[in-house]
């Protein structure tokens, strides 16, 4: 069944639905990671949230008029007007008064989504019958959704990765140095706007797939596994693009195949799987990668520690340092290095001694500052430089 | 009108009172830390633990949820950390990543469990029920000091007052450490002060106030006075105690009028029924919030502040 539904074989309406919904989930990771670069990736909540009034009041509107409530590019529009006004008014919030971006995000989100749960229970005792569906936009289905349904969402979807597209270079600069941008030239004020504003699209968008509360996740997890692959700006938009896309379309042909797998938490789910694989494998910044690199200077730090120690004539206690030294063929497992090992000793002696004196001239103060016990001073100075160090030295003793 | 009023408007109204002004205290503290929205990660998450408690014990009893909500708070920063250091991200995303997936979680793990027998399901978790926490064995003011009647009140009454006691009291035991902290905590590391324990601490208070206000009103409340009362009171004052009081102050001021708003206001409107009452409570106190950002005494971001 779950393979049937990935393959696209559960008719007509159920493809229909999933390719919609893979355009929504692109749109979102693409739209998001110029959200996330810009450092304010938690707006998107407030957005999403501060559409429930607008759902609520395009409802009652088109009931008062005689029409269907559930008409969605109506309810669509509705949700836009609203979450526009929440916008502007955490703009308003950071500029006029002393509340930080937070604060504003949260009373925003907060009240918003308090009126709208307002409305939601007046639509409730207005008609009872019809209020049906409207529950849905909390956490999103895609079960009930009409084929004219998802044409709206995937159109929304395409047209929302053209803007991002003729946009992405402006989006770009204000994102990593607004000041440059301003200086050379770009309407910082006006490209947040139209950042807001893709944003605003893709929530409104993603309100019947994934729901309100959890369309900010598609907006949010995508690009933050991107960022782990790679640091070209870029192709982690494209990344994003790509594993937004990617949990959107499982989740949505999953969420297809039986009525307990509710659509936005399975989206989500899958996203945050893509997200922990990224986490633990991405090369230079995920988990495994980190602890290879803390096993690896630890290495370091003790074969370091240790052929000083042998320099010396001391004993080594340390099980760890012995079993590094004697894998390495350095020593043997009482201690007494062997010739290899007395070699490397002397070698680490001298490095130690030649760092000291550089050290201790003060004209060499930032070179000495790369002092770390470990980092040989072949790599910071020339052959030149230490045959004048050398010179300072006192007389190398043997090695006992 | 005294006999129904207090059977069935006072229990749910004091409720309310509790949980906005239990709420409200550590939201003062985590809005000047500029983690307000740690309120909204830890309202999110308390879902998945309330589920997980519940799919564990079978049972909604008190205990457990208390400890499940609490454990999925703990594990929801404790994640969130992990992924702002792993992943070199700023906090925001962090925060955007764990509690969104860990609200997926609970609501996957609630869709799917059954659940039908109890009264646990994702809308009351988000906007309470607070007008059905009535006093059935109220027969009139006089009730409140019949003990037969009494043991009666919701549970939820008491519990409420237990949270907001011991937020009240823990928050006055770390004061003077915690205003250090929130106002300069490289000072008051300085002095010694374990900041990461005090931050934490505070964390987990709110985490309590959150669970606790959670089960009794939804999330909805928690999130909006966490951030809007204290957010009202710091355009009233500069001074740490007044702005807690003036938070006490719009925090008692939107439960009520938010619950009598609800309430009444659409009867005297004509319509036959009432709305939420926890929507209601958070919309008063933005509509508080918008009014101090208009006119309270102390509104202008801090460069600006004498120039009217």
């Amino acid at each position: 069944m779950i393979w049937q539904a990935l393959t696209l074989q559960l008719g007509y309406n159920a493809t229909l639905v999933a390719l919609g919904a893979t355009l929504l989930g692109i749109a979102a990771g693409v739209t998001g990671s110029f959200l996330f670069l810009r450092k304010r990736a938690l707006v998107s909540d407030a957005v999403s949230h501060a559409t429930l009034p607008g759902i609520g009041l395009a409802f009652i509107v088109m009931v008062a008029l005689g029409g269907d409530g559930r008409f969605l590019p109506g309810l669509l529009l509705g949700a836009a007007l609203s979450s526009g006004v929440g916008l502007l008014l955490i703009a308003w919030m950071m500029r006029h008064t002393r509340l930080s971006e937070d604060a504003a995000i949260g009373a925003v989100l907060s009240v918003f989504f308090g009126a709208g749960i307002v409305l939601l229970t007046v639509i409730q005792s207005m008609n009872a019958g019809r209020q049906a569906g409207l529950d849905t936009v909390l956490l999103g289905s895609t079960a009930g959704m009409l084929q004219s349904d998802a044409l709206v969402i995937a159109a929304g979807g395409a047209v929302v990765l053209l803007l991002v597209l003729l946009l992405r270079r402006p989006m770009l600069a204000v994102g990593f140095d607004p000041d440059y941008a301003a200086v050379s030239g770009t309407n910082v004020g006006r490209i947040d706007l139209a950042m807001m504003g893709l944003v605003m699209a893709v929530t409104v968008l993603g309100i019947t797939t994934v729901g309100l509360i959890l369309i900010v996740a598609l907006l949010i997890i995508p690009p933050v596994a991107a960022r782990l692959w790679t640091d070209h700006a870029l192709r982690m938009v494209a990344l994003a693009g790509v594993i937004g896309g990617l949990s959107a379309y499982v989740g949505a042909a999953v969420s297809a195949t039986a009525p307990a797998l509710p659509t936005g938490p399975i989206i989500v789910l899958s996203s945050f799987v893509l997200f922990a694989l990224s986490l633990t494998l991405a090369p230079a910044r995920g988990g495994l990668a980190l602890i290879r690199r803390q096993m690896r200077f630890r290495r370091r730090v003790h074969r370091r520690q240790g052929l000083l120690a042998l320099a010396v004539g001391q004993t080594i206690h340390e099980p760890f340092t012995l079993a590094l030294l004697r894998r390495e063929g350095l020593a043997r497992a009482d201690g007494v290095p062997t010739d290899a090992g007395r070699a490397a000793a002397a070698k680490a002696l001298l490095d130690e001694a030649r760092w000291a004196a550089l050290r201790a001239d003060p004209a060499q103060g930032l070179t000495a500052s790369r002092y770390d016990a470990l980092t040989r001073i072949e790599t910071v100075l020339t052959q030149d430089q230490i045959a004048e160090l050398d010179r300072q030295l006192p007389k190398p003793k043997g090695v006992s | 009108m005294g006999a129904e009023f207090v059977a069935l408007s006072l229990p749910p109204l004091l409720i309310g009172i509790l949980a906005a002004v239990t709420c409200a205290l550590p939201g003062n503290f985590l809005l000047l830390r500029r983690q307000a929205l740690i309120g909204d990660a830890i309202s999110h998450v308390v879902l998945p633990g309330i589920v997980v408690a519940f799919l564990l014990t079978g049972t909604i009893a008190t205990l457990p949820m208390m400890l499940g909500a609490a454990g999925a708070a703990l594990l929801a920063v404790i994640l969130i950390e992990v992924v702002r250091r792993t992943a070199r991200i700023e906090a925001g995303a962090a925060m955007g990543v764990v509690f969104t997936s860990l609200f997926a979680a609970g609501v996957l793990l609630l869709e799917q469990s059954d659940t039908s027998a109890v009264h646990l399901d994702v809308e009351h978790a988000l906007y309470g029920n607070l007008e059905s926490l009535i006093w059935l064995d109220a027969t009139g003011w006089g009730s409140l000091v019949d003990p037969v009647a009494l043991a009666g009140l919701p549970p939820e009454l008491p519990r409420m007052a237990m949270a907001l006691l011991i937020v009240g009291l823990a928050l006055r035991l770390m004061w003077r450490p915690l205003a250090m902290a929130t106002f300069d905590e490289g000072f008051a590391a300085t002095l010694g002060l374990p900041v990461r324990a005090i931050g934490l601490g505070l964390v987990m208070l709110a985490a309590l106030a959150a669970v606790a206000a959670f089960d009794a009103v939804g999330s909805i409340i928690v999130i909006a006075m966490f951030i809007c009362p204290p957010a009202s009171a710091r355009m009233m004052t500069d001074r740490l105690g007044a702005q807690v009081g003036w938070s006490i102050a719009f925090a008692i001021l939107s439960a009520v009028l938010g619950y009598v708003a609800a309430g009444y206001g659409p009867l005297w409107l004509g319509f036959d029924n009432s709305v939420s009452a926890a929507g209601m409570i958070a919309t008063v106190s933005g509509l508080i919030l918008g009014v101090t950002m208009l006119a309270g005494p102390r509104r202008h971001p801090a460069g600006l502040a004498r120039q009217g």
